[in-house]
């Protein structure tokens, strides 16, 4: 291979560095209006008035909107891709703006004017009059409420939203399968670990806010400039709140500053449009400042899981559970999906050879709105699954690494459509264990004691590439040879700071010939504009369109090939057929000896301005796949407990990947370096929280929520197990995701190795240390 | 886009309070760095601001006839961090004040907004505390001194009236000559941080550095307001380094005269365990800066 594999230079990295690449807030109109929007200051009940008559006075206020001004309809928000099946289409349980306040911080009215402070001014003298409904902040206390009001009444007769149980057969008991192992082994060569595990609230804390502006073209065309992951879906969404054809939509995504999963979901664009509409089609601006992006976007679902697992006293894993209640806040967004994907790893990161249950409840509660977070769930799955399996280690005397090895997943394993085509998760742990030295650490480690101790953990995990067959994966390509014989790439799949455009263009070179210097992939989505695309979520871009780019790139070769063919003049080509024809390096060639044949420039040219053979060379194709392979990998940490204050320090951390081939070598470590980053404050520092009783945040703001700084941050080790897997577009795997699970769990590990001590709430703050210290007499 | 009535940058500090006084709806600007966060969060919106950011008298660090350290009110942080007589008298405050938010806000934010912005968690207050620093104040009625200890009133309040302009701080030569001092700071994370608590210590050694001669120790967020453990601090004066109860007694009484509570961002717990250990710690390295030998685990 050519290009892939190359740790090229981003595409955008200058236009990034020296600020010239342009954002939403970069290109939005000089006279545009200005928008913000009044939350709800009580987390459950309804709107009974609203008196706006001194906001609209405000000087420079054009217009107060309310919950009673909104079209009465309800939409979904999620990005997922529409589905024809009725049955399977997102939950629609959300207004533009709602009188039904279902948590602390909803949006019950918006304001839009000259500029940001009238905006403000205007909001404080709006006057609301609510009716206050009783408040439940989390799944398991929303449940236990038999009397708690039903949050979304036209969708479930209660705040379930789905319950499922995957088991490994229809039958499984879990009770039942520990007697039969009582049986067969004896009580007393079994060990069991019954606990409770608890997850944190997680904000994404993308750089760029949710941001947008809104404007009627003079098409007609209600036309949103988004910082969105996925405009095409953008433009369904918007259509269906503002009960419009979806072509009378248009939305453009420039450049994003970060995503991660936030903006898989429709955020303020529907409200945006309408806003616009409802001015006149003048452009207006929504930009949501970052303590109302906390509360009013989207987080990672808290999940609280019951676990139990049962093994026998020489190692082997026998059976297990997970009953977990996933808080989903006021609105279905993503609806079961997140906490099905959690339960799905649980189950099948370890063989199970009596049995396993996976128990997900999906409830409705007065909390900030829970969906997409980069990994979608998975690293809850290991919190559950990984420190289940250093519990029982811890018990039973066993050592963690032979014990996964022994039990874990192996390369047979198939699950709902998703297989390992590759399998390397064995090959990740002999790796990590070398570098990080584990043998003679877990030796060293034995026995210490003192207020100054040190620990070493790991942590594994399994994670599907893509969303198939589950949901639709759909990826389009159109490719344009320019006059010189270099091309433009246009696609619907986006770049939002991963680095997607550097490797399509990458893989683009790889399949056309055409180097990637004279590759230029158009960044900016527009619908009116680009192929169709999904857009960036899940670990999919690279696997799906990746698939598109390189069969786009078979037909434009063959294209050129083709025209080469009728250049009578060109004695090199005389005598040639079409399967002795190549493209590499910007030459057609001679497919054998490499030998130059024409330039991509002078055929080109040719083909754009002939009088006998005028052609424009272009090439458009839309892939769906129906396969999805699994990746693997997992995190070793070395780390250093300071018991009297509470304090971890991560001496030493690897992450090995098995991803299959890599595109840019630099750039998938730089995906791993980003995803560690965000476990460590998952694992040790980040959480939002909100008040119980009232389900107000504490800390919405960048002060008190507590995500890692780079002096906070070791220095991330990363190696890759390379695989070409069969089914990826050049035999790549996922890498988006992964790195964001493993670390925050093999880090929990290393301070049980060091202190004797299980913690089961993440995150594992100095407080929370310090109190079971002290509960234990250790401090 | 910010809502303020009216910026006015003074010419000096008399044309600061003029203007103060005539604007019954304004407030000093120095920094910016709490001033403007008040404003977008609608708390001041609406204020006229004063600014002093550019009068030089209020900027810089010297010693007057008698060594006492004069230390300007508009200095930020990264000044003082980087001048040679915070450096050669008391590093301790330069370290403090460089723990400050992020290498942005410490080219900005300054040592009067600091204190007069009447946080216990500021970085520089516990250590201004320990060294008994004086508050010079201007207002329309002329000039004033006051001490540290009788500065803060409670949690964001002080004595200072809206038209007063914090002018410099005195730190006299006998609160700081022959002292050595440390100040941690304790957060949830190393940088871009507000304390969850801070500890400042200052110590003195006999010649024979041996015993303590004299000890001071502030507290940041231990209580409502930065506040000196003085019952610790005259149970450790005269003992001897190798005195096996020096430690554990000194973090006990000081913990004794603090008012540690339970909220959100810190349980009473966590913090009275921090209040003991941050005490052993900052008076262990305290110790060692001074030539000290004592033992402990870090």
């Amino acid at each position: 291979m050519d290009y892939i594999g190359k740790s090229n230079l981003r595409v955008d990295a200058y236009a990034k560095v020296t600020g010239s690449a342009k954002y939403t807030a970069d290109l939005a109109p000089r006279d545009c209006l200005i928008a913000k929007v009044l939350h709800s200051t009580i987390a459950n009940g309804e709107v009974i008035s609203m008196d706006v008559t001194e906001a609209r006075k405000v000087p420079g206020v054009v217009g107060v909107f309310t919950c009673f001004d909104v079209p009465d309809v309800e939409f979904p928000t999620a990005g997922h891709p529409w589905s024809t099946d009725e049955k399977h289409q997102d939950i629609a349980d959300k207004k533009l703006l709602n009188k039904r306040v279902r948590f602390y911080g909803d949006d019950i009215a918006a304001v839009v004017a000259v500029d940001n402070v009238a905006c403000d001014k205007a909001l404080k003298l709006i006057k609301v009059e609510y009716k206050e409904y009783p408040v439940h902040t989390d799944a398991r206390s929303m449940l236990n409420d038999k009397d708690a009001p039903i949050l979304h009444p036209n969708w479930r007769k209660d705040n379930v939203i789905a319950h499922t149980s995957f088991k490994s057969s229809d039958d499984f008991n879990y009770d039942e399968a520990k007697k039969k192992a009582i049986a067969e082994y004896g009580e007393e060569n079994l060990i069991e670990v019954v606990k409770n595990v608890k997850t944190p609230r997680i904000s994404h804390c993308h750089i760029e806010l949710p941001i947008s502006y809104a404007y009627v073209d003079t098409n007609g065309k209600v036309t949103v400039v988004a910082s969105t992951q996925l405009p095409h879906i953008c433009r369904r969404v918007v259509a269906q709140a503002l009960n419009i054809p979806w072509g009378k939509v248009r939305v453009i995504k420039p450049y994003i500053g970060g995503g991660f999963g936030n903006k898989q979901d429709m955020l303020y664009e529907p409200l945006n449009a309408w806003l616009s509409v409802k001015c006149g089609g003048k452009p207006v601006m929504l930009e949501i400042p970052r303590e109302e992006t906390m509360v009013g976007t989207r987080t990672r679902h808290p999940m609280d899981g019951d676990v139990r697992g049962l093994a026998t006293k020489d190692g082997k894993l026998l059976c297990r559970e997970l009953v977990n209640y996933s808080t989903n806040g006021g609105y279905a967004a993503h609806g079961h999906s997140i906490t099905a994907k959690c339960a799905g790893i649980f189950q099948n990161l370890y063989k199970n050879p009596l049995g396993v249950n996976s128990e997900a409840y999906t409830v409705w509660t007065n909390a900030p709105t829970s969906a997409a977070m980069r990994a979608y769930g998975v690293p809850q799955a290991v919190s559950f699954a990984e420190t289940l399996t250093d519990d029982i280690c811890e018990k039973g005397g066993f050592d963690p690494l032979k014990f996964r090895m022994d039990n874990l997943c192996d390369e047979n394993l198939k699950a709902g459509g998703v297989e390992f085509y590759t399998y390397g998760l064995k090959k990740c742990l002999e790796i990590g264990s070398k570098k990080i030295d584990w043998e003679k650490k877990r030796e060293e480690y034995k026995n210490q004691t003192g207020p100054i101790r040190r620990g070493i953990g790991m942590c594994c995990f399994i994670y599907q590439t893509a969303v198939a067959p589950i949901a639709l994966e759909t990826a389009s390509v159109r490719m344009i040879l320019n006059q010189d014989g270099s091309m433009q790439l246009s696609i619907g799949a986006t770049e939002i700071g991963q680095g997607a455009d550097t490797v399509f263009t990458q893989i683009a070179a790889e399949s056309t010939g055409i180097s990637p210097d004279k590759v230029f992939v158009m960044s900016s989505q527009d619908t009116d504009i680009t192929p169709f695309d999904t857009g960036a979520y899940g670990s999919r871009q690279t696997y799906v369109t990746g698939n598109a780019i390189k069969e786009c790139g078979v037909i434009l070769k063959k294209k050129i090939c083709e025209y080469a063919l009728t250049m009578e003049d060109e004695e090199k080509l005389k005598g040639k057929k079409l399967e002795d024809l190549d493209v590499f390096d910007n030459y057609v060639v001679d497919i054998k000896s490499k030998e130059k044949l024409v330039s991509l420039e002078k055929l080109s040219t040719t083909a754009f301005y002939s009088f006998t053979n005028n052609q424009h060379i272009t090439a458009e194709k839309t892939t769906d796949i129906h396969t999805n392979t699994f990746a693997s990998g997992c995190t070793f940490a070395d780390i250093e407990v300071d018991m009297p204050l509470g304090i971890i320090n991560v001496k030493d951390i690897i992450s090995v990947h098995d991803s299959g081939t890599l595109i840019n070598p630099a750039l998938a470590t730089a995906q791993v370096h980003g995803g560690m980053s965000m476990s460590l404050g998952y694992g040790m520092s980040e959480e939002f929280i909100l008040d119980p009783k009232t389900g107000k945040p504490y800390n919405n703001n960048l002060l008190d929520y507590k995500i890692p700084t780079a002096m906070d941050s070791p220095d991330f080790k990363v190696e890759f197990v390379v695989m070409k897997d069969p089914t990826g577009g050049y035999g790549n795997k996922a890498l988006g995701e992964p790195p964001t699970v493993a670390p925050a769990v093999a880090i929990r590990n290393a301070v049980l190795n060091a202190t004797g001590i299980g913690f089961n709430e993440f995150p594992l703050t100095a407080q929370r240390l310090v109190h079971e210290f002290k509960e234990k007499g250790m401090i | 886009m910010f809502d303020v009535s009216f910026v006015y940058e003074a010419k000096d500090v008399k044309d600061a309070i003029k203007k103060l006084v005539e604007n019954e709806n304004s407030e000093i600007v120095s920094g910016g760095t709490d001033v403007l966060i008040r404003v977008r969060e609608g708390k001041d919106a609406g204020m006229g601001l004063v600014s002093i950011h550019n009068i030089a008298e209020l900027k810089g660090v010297k010693q007057d006839g008698s060594g006492n350290i004069i230390i300007g009110a508009g200095t930020c942080f990264y000044d003082i961090t980087h001048n040679e007589i915070i450096q050669k008298y008391i590093p301790s405050l330069g370290e403090a004040v460089n723990t400050v938010g992020g290498p942005q806000i410490r080219q900005t934010g300054t040592i009067g907004g600091n204190i007069c912005n009447g946080a216990t968690s500021a970085d520089s207050a516990s250590t201004m505390t320990a060294l008994q620093a004086d508050i010079v104040l201007e207002g329309p009625n002329g000039e004033r001194t006051v001490n540290i200890k009788d500065f803060y009133t409670g949690p964001g309040k002080t004595v200072r009236d809206r038209c007063e302009v914090c002018k410099h701080f005195v730190i006299k030569k006998e609160n700081f000559e022959n002292y050595h001092g440390y100040y941690f700071k304790y957060g949830k994370r190393k940088s871009l941080e507000i304390a969850t608590l801070g500890c400042s210590v200052l110590v003195k050694l006999n010649s024979a550095k041996d015993a303590i001669e004299d000890v001071k120790i502030a507290y940041g967020v231990a209580a409502p307001t930065p506040s000196r453990a003085y019952k610790a601090e005259e149970f450790a004066k005269g003992k001897k380094l190798d005195d096996k109860t020096l430690l554990d007694e000194f973090a006990k009484l000081a913990l004794e005269e603090m008012k540690p509570r339970d909220s959100w961002r810190a349980s009473k717990e966590f913090r009275e365990q921090l209040i003991k250990e941050m005490a052993k710690r900052s008076l262990v390295n305290s110790i060692r800066r001074a030539g000290g030998k004592i033992e402990y685990y870090v």
